[in-house]
């Protein structure tokens, strides 16, 4: 939840037009017809960010767009470094990845690492002729070769401030803050 | 949660540690359904099996479910090692120890050889079966099925033990696991195969016509050790199958009530379980199995060897 020394940098509105920019930004690619276009959410603020973009995609296309989810804990790099072990919640993407153009979401790209991960455990899904990368927020400070996309905002922070992004779906309201990592 | 080293027996789990591993267990079972069956966790991990007694279904089990999170398997040869020339276990683990190893899955017939193991490593140990004692991966896998078959509604159902509950591992760990996550326990045994001593609460029959009066939701038969019966504690198979056996008209009685019906294997077919008793529509001894699996991954997945 925000907090008193927290900075809004989206509200609810701004949040809702955002995704629907993304979405019209998805769907502007110039995508080959034999490459179906799916969402795949990266748990957890990328899975309500890939069902809303799914659901505006639909209705500026009229296509349905399959989403798909990824828990990316045992595909991560620091696994074995972790004080606390991470409850599993299993990645679930109940189509056919072979062929498709595979959008991956998340809410915030700043490592890059998460998305290494992410792009490991597709790929053991299947093989997509095309990968992308939507994200809301890129808060920059990559220690990896990868780059979004797709992005509403680039922000820049100190390194201990932390970008969150609320989803109803989740938290209790909609919105993206900036705050020190200790308030959050 | 906080990883642990070792997993020695189910008394020592706490709650929330029963709850992690029990969690964990179906997102890695779903693992199964990919064509890919396998993740990273493990990498770069060495799991030893060290098996002082002959074991099919727990080694495999382990082997599978440490490949499948991608940790290198090797299996220390008892038979064909100095073991059998007379080498200690405290002097194996020494061996072991300069291996740099990071799970020892271990199996003795002697109660307490894990916890003397896991004494003398910075490995993480896990119990395999040891003595009389404990068997917590398959009380962990048995806890799963059930949760499974009843929607995680275990509280109150009741559940019949049948067979060697004295000499049984498989009885003890499992009947403490049950009846921490609320069900009710009976044991079905002949007199000599019964504890002398159970906790209260555990509902103790020496026939079958009394405890199926008492409407267990599910039937756990034990293998029957044929060894005992040198041991003269059962006249012979025929005796016991007729007295102790799930025989083709207990089964109806079952059928009759929807009861669920589990064994740890591997079977004796015609002593504890007949034929029909295997082809029983509500058997859950294949789904045990791989349920097995899952579980041990999920154990892997929450211990954590010392570091170096």
């Amino acid at each position: 939840m925000p907090t008193p020394d927290s900075r809004l940098l989206m509200d609810p509105a701004a949040l809702a037009e955002s995704i629907c920019r993304l979405a019209s930004d998805i769907l502007t690619h110039d995508s080959k017809p034999d490459q179906p276009l799916v969402l795949v959410g990266i748990h957890k603020r990328g899975v309500p960010l890939a069902e809303r973009l799914a659901r505006a995609i639909q209705e500026q296309s009229s296509t349905p767009i399959p989403v798909g989810t990824l828990d990316i804990t045992q595909y991560r790099d620091d696994l074995g470094s972790l004080r606390d072990l991470p409850t599993l919640i299993g990645s679930d993407i109940p189509f056919d990845i072979d062929g498709a153009r595979v959008v991956l979401c998340d809410e915030v790209i700043y490592t890059g690492r998460s998305i290494r991960a992410a792009l490991a455990e597709l790929l053991d899904f299947g093989r997509p002729a095309l990968v992308q990368l939507a994200v809301l927020i890129d808060r920059g400070g990559r220690e990896f070769p990868i780059h979004p996309d797709y992005r509403a905002l680039t922000v820049q922070i100190a390194d201990n401030e932390r970008v969150a992004v609320q989803f109803t779906e989740v938290d209790a309201v909609d919105g993206v803050f900036i705050a020190s990592s200790l308030s959050l | 949660m906080l990883p642990r080293k070792d997993l020695l027996d189910i008394a020592s789990l706490k709650d929330e540690e029963i709850e992690f591993i029990l969690a964990n267990s179906a997102p890695f079972k779903d693992l199964f359904k990919r064509s890919v069956k396998k993740v990273p966790t493990l990498k770069g991990r060495t799991m030893l099996t060290l098996f002082y007694e002959p074991s099919t279904r727990t080694l495999s089990s382990f082997e599978v479910a440490a490949s499948r999170l991608s940790a290198d398997v090797t299996r220390f040869d008892v038979d064909a090692s100095s073991v059998v020339k007379g080498e200690s276990v405290v002097d194996t683990i020494d061996t072991l120890e300069a291996m740099r190893l990071d799970y020892i899955v271990v199996r003795h017939k002697q109660s307490g050889i894990p916890n003397l193991i896991a004494q003398n490593t910075r490995a993480s140990v896990i119990n395999a079966g040891d003595g009389w004692h404990a068997h917590p991966t398959q009380a962990l896998l048995d806890a799963f099925t059930l949760r499974e078959v009843t929607h995680n509604e275990l509280p109150g159902k009741r559940i019949l033990i049948v067979g060697d509950i004295q000499h049984s591992r498989v009885a003890r760990s499992t009947s403490l696991l049950l009846r921490r996550l609320g069900m009710e326990v009976g044991y079905l045994a002949p007199g000599t195969l019964m504890p002398r001593e159970t906790p209260p609460e555990i509902v103790c029959f020496d026939n079958w016509s009394d405890a199926l009066d008492w409407h267990p939701h599910t039937v756990y038969l034990l293998r029957v050790q044929m060894e005992r019966q040198a041991d003269s504690l059962f006249p012979s198979v025929g005796e016991y199958h007729r007295l102790f056996g799930l025989t083709d008209a207990r089964l109806q009685i079952l059928r009759d009530r929807k009861t669920w019906l589990m064994h740890p294997g591997p079977v004796n077919r015609g002593v504890e379980i007949t034929d029909a008793g295997m082809n029983y529509e509500r058997s859950l001894i294949n789904q045990q199995v791989e349920n097995g699996i899952a579980v041990r991954m999920s154990v892997l997945y929450t211990l954590r060897p010392d570091p170096a």
